[in-house]
């Protein structure tokens, strides 16, 4: 079998001493974790090595030794390996470089156990069948040992994704080998607390062993956090507090928040700082991830709420946006207006039924007549009210765009109404015409069944029954074309708000950390990894440098998108023609609460 | 390093490379013949007699700039994610299989296969209208269960050399994988 070495490239040119890391169970390989210099003393290493054991939960253990001599240094042959009598636990490597030359040359010491009960796997993988008794076995390997060369401070800051292909390892499986490795150098960091500046007893080579780095910004944040968490929570209990008042259980209360998308995105911001604002520290990964993503999606967003008040807010804009307003309903009003006097006369040159259409015009100009009244009476406190409703971009552009939609949503209430008088209506018609159809022909619709079957009817009942048919069926271009016209309308102003909608959902779920740390910091995100072969002389052993093969940007949307009430269209393309075919009220951007995993 | 002439499946002429780093690494490349000049001065000149065409007609120097933005937008987009100039397999016994393929701009995308996930490589034919292509795969399996399949990563798609090179492709592998599985 090929043993797999896993070796950093900071101790490339360290110091001879001891190799401190891990073998990986159930494969043949070991992860170098960190080099230990001499002088030593043996008992101080293994008291070391069970402290950081205590504190990383890695199986650490002395793996071999290493021997880089320098000038004037001569060859520890001997020294080396009558060290492997003292730290006696299973392989022992022992790993040579010449300076000048790339390869490193491998002794491998394969050693048993004297009459101990051995409860290692890496004892028993290499035990061929003879393992009685002490014996020490020399077995020159050279040709099969690969090291695999990884940069130790990449490797323990990124994050292994799972394959794509929807290969589900459960934690109960015995994770990859590659998986091992990354957990282990990510679990070790302890390892790399003891720097060269340290005055202890022990000096070790890792990728921090020129002196511990950090960054102050950083800790100072760390320290502001705490106060400011502790400060978000009492204001998010004092606003759930007014939330959960009695007030605002009452019954109409309660379904208009439901309605409104400001009133949705305020409950979905206060969901976000409750996650933000918990004072412990993410547990995983995907936690952290979803945390800072939502943290940087609400700066952006108050970043671009702050732009729009300060462009709108400038040259007294707001009211000359409120001076038009008034003049702009008036426009449609009067729009409308011709739109339906036009209906009410021939239009496109088809003949109405006239009564009808003078029913139905009458009515539905009444209606604009009330609405245009309703919005005189409103038209001096329009300016008052966009002012201060322009100042809810503070919280955010998703609050501005909420309350634009939400106010369009209550400017073209009347369009609505139409819009659902004139579907009613007409859904009536077509059913009512469908069954007298069936009628005609004799038959009728069996409900028990669910099936058309026939049915004689009585001389009287097929002859009203005939007569209602015609008339219905001579009604309904009059009402088929008021309904055309009005769901045409809605149709536009769905869209306008649709678009409005999936912008705030947009800004809602794109993780937005996720990308930056994609393309600032590729390692950190790691879809697997990729080989490089760096030297084959012959005679030493295989070197590959493994490098971090980065997540691809569309996996990373996919995989840290922040869940969201969902606004897409529910019903496909067809569903929704045939809705409108038959008459049946649309709401095609219903907002589905999405469940947060 | 031989390099026999094998040609893909449309009768292209590839180059294979084969390298043996040690008894249990061997790499192979096979690469694809370049973009010609040929084709790429009919496209453009193509393009810009449309575009001048349609300049005659409306007198729009708009068209003008807009055929070279398309061309040049057109021929970017296409060495960096449409032309692949070669592909190569490592195969690194006990450790896994790393294809990758690297296009014309310099870009590489790589796949690396831990060999717990691997079945086999084996050389399977498939029946493309009227031919039939033989085309050299790999059988992954799940790590917990060793005898069903549960994909198939293709190898060589873009280049797509005939059975000749892939027989020489599949003994080398074969004999890595029997020695360290």
């Amino acid at each position: 079998m090929v043993l797999k070495v896993f070796f950093p490239q900071c101790c490339n040119r360290a110091d001879s001493g001891l190799l401190v890391g891990r073998w990986i169970p159930g494969h043949d390989s070991a992860v170098v974790l960190a080099v230990i210099h001499y002088p030593f003393i043996p008992g101080q290493v293994k008291q070391y090595i069970q402290q950081m054991q205590a504190q990383s939960q890695v199986e650490l253990s002395v793996l071999g030794s290493w021997s880089l001599p320098k000038e004037g240094q001569e060859s520890m042959e001997s020294f080396l390996r009558d060290l492997s009598t003292i730290f006696p636990k299973g392989r022992w490597l022992q790993i040579s470089r010449q300076m000048g030359k790339m390869g490193f040359t491998c002794h491998i010491v394969n050693r048993d156990q004297n009459g101990k009960a051995v409860q290692q796997e890496v004892t028993k993988e290499y035990e061929d069948g003879d393992g009685n008794g002490e014996r020490e076995e020399e077995e020159e390997e050279e040709e099969r040992v690969i090291f695999v060369h990884y940069d130790q401070r990449k490797v323990m800051l990124s994050q292994l994704h799972p394959a794509q292909s929807g290969i589900h390892e459960p934690q109960s499986d015995a994770p990859s080998e590659l998986r091992q490795m990354f957990q282990t150098v990510a679990h070790s960091e302890p390892l790399f607390f003891l720097d060269r500046y340290d005055d202890g007893p022990l000096k070790s080579t890792h990728w921090q062993s020129e002196g511990r780095e950090a960054s102050i910004i950083v800790e100072l944040l760390k320290q502001a956090s705490v106060p400011l968490c502790l400060l978000v929570s009492w204001l998010l209990s004092v606003w759930t507090w007014i939330c959960n008042l009695w007030i605002f259980s009452v019954y109409p209360v309660r379904f208009l928040s439901t309605k409104l998308s400001t009133c949705i995105q305020l409950s979905y911001r206060t969901e976000h700082m409750t996650t933000l604002s918990s004072p412990n520290p993410a547990a995983t990964h995907t936690h952290f991830m979803r945390k800072a993503n939502i943290l940087v999606s609400f700066m952006v967003d108050v970043a671009l709420g702050m732009l729009l008040i300060s462009w709108l807010y400038r040259d007294n804009r707001i009211t000359v946006v409120a001076n038009t307003l008034v003049p702009a309903a008036d426009h449609v009003a009067k729009e409308l207006d011709k739109l339906l006097q036009w209906l009410m006369g021939a239009p496109a040159g088809l003949k109405m039924n006239r009564a009808l259409d003078q029913v139905l015009g009458r009515f539905f100009l009444y209606h604009i007549h009330l609405w245009i009244s309703y919005i005189h009476l409103m038209s001096p406190f329009i300016e008052r009210i966009l002012w201060y409703g322009g100042l809810s971009a503070c919280l955010g552009l998703t609050f501005a765009l909420s309350l634009l939609s939400d106010m369009v949503a209550l400017l073209t209430f009347h369009i609505y109404c139409f819009y659902v008088y004139g579907a009613r209506l007409y859904c009536l018609k077509i059913y009512g015409l469908s069954s007298l159809w069936r009628l005609f022909r004799g038959k009728k619709w069996n409900v028990l069944r669910q099936r058309v079957d026939s049915c004689s009817y009585d001389l009287d009942q097929l002859f009203i029954g005939t007569l209602l048919f015609t008339i219905l069926l001579f009604l309904l271009p009059t009402t088929a074309l008021y309904y055309l016209v009005f769901t045409l309308l809605r149709l536009v102003v769905v869209l306008f708000q649709g678009i409005l909608h999936l912008s705030v959902d947009f800004i809602n779920s794109f993780p937005l950390f996720a990308m930056g740390l994609r393309i600032c910091r590729p390692y950190r995100l790691a879809e697997g990894v990729k080989f490089r072969v760096l030297c084959d002389e012959p005679g030493t052993a295989l070197h590959l440098l493994m490098e971090i093969n980065p997540l691809r940007c569309s996996r990373v949307v996919q995989t840290y998108r922040t869940p969201t009430y969902s606004c897409y269209p529910k019903d496909s393309w067809a569903a929704l023609v045939k809705k409108l075919f038959v008459g049946e009220l649309i709401y095609p951007w219903r907002h589905k609460i999405s469940k947060v995993d | 390093m031989e390099d026999e002439v094998f040609t893909n499946i449309s009768g292209k002429p590839i180059s294979l490379d084969c390298q043996s780093h040690s008894s249990f690494c061997r790499e192979f490349t096979v690469s694809s013949p370049k973009v010609s000049i040929g084709k790429v001065t009919v496209y453009t000149c193509s393009v810009w007699l449309v575009a001048y065409a349609v300049f005659f007609f409306t007198q729009n120097t708009a068209v003008l700039s807009s055929a070279i933005l398309v061309t040049l937008v057109g021929m970017m987009l296409h060495i960096h994610f449409v032309k692949i100039d070669h592909e190569s397999l490592l195969v690194i016994g006990s450790l896994g299989i790393q294809v990758s393929s690297s296009y014309a701009s310099g870009r590489e995308s790589t796949t690396f296969i831990e060999m717990s996930k691997i079945k086999d490589i084996v050389i399977n034919e498939a029946i493309y209208m009227h031919q039939i292509i033989y085309y050299l795969c790999i059988l992954l399996k799940d790590p917990s269960d060793e005898n069903t399949v549960s994909s198939v990563v293709p190898l060589f798609q873009s280049s797509k050399p005939r059975l000749n090179c892939l027989v020489k492709v599949y003994k080398s592998c074969q004999e890595v994988l029997s020695k360290c599985k």
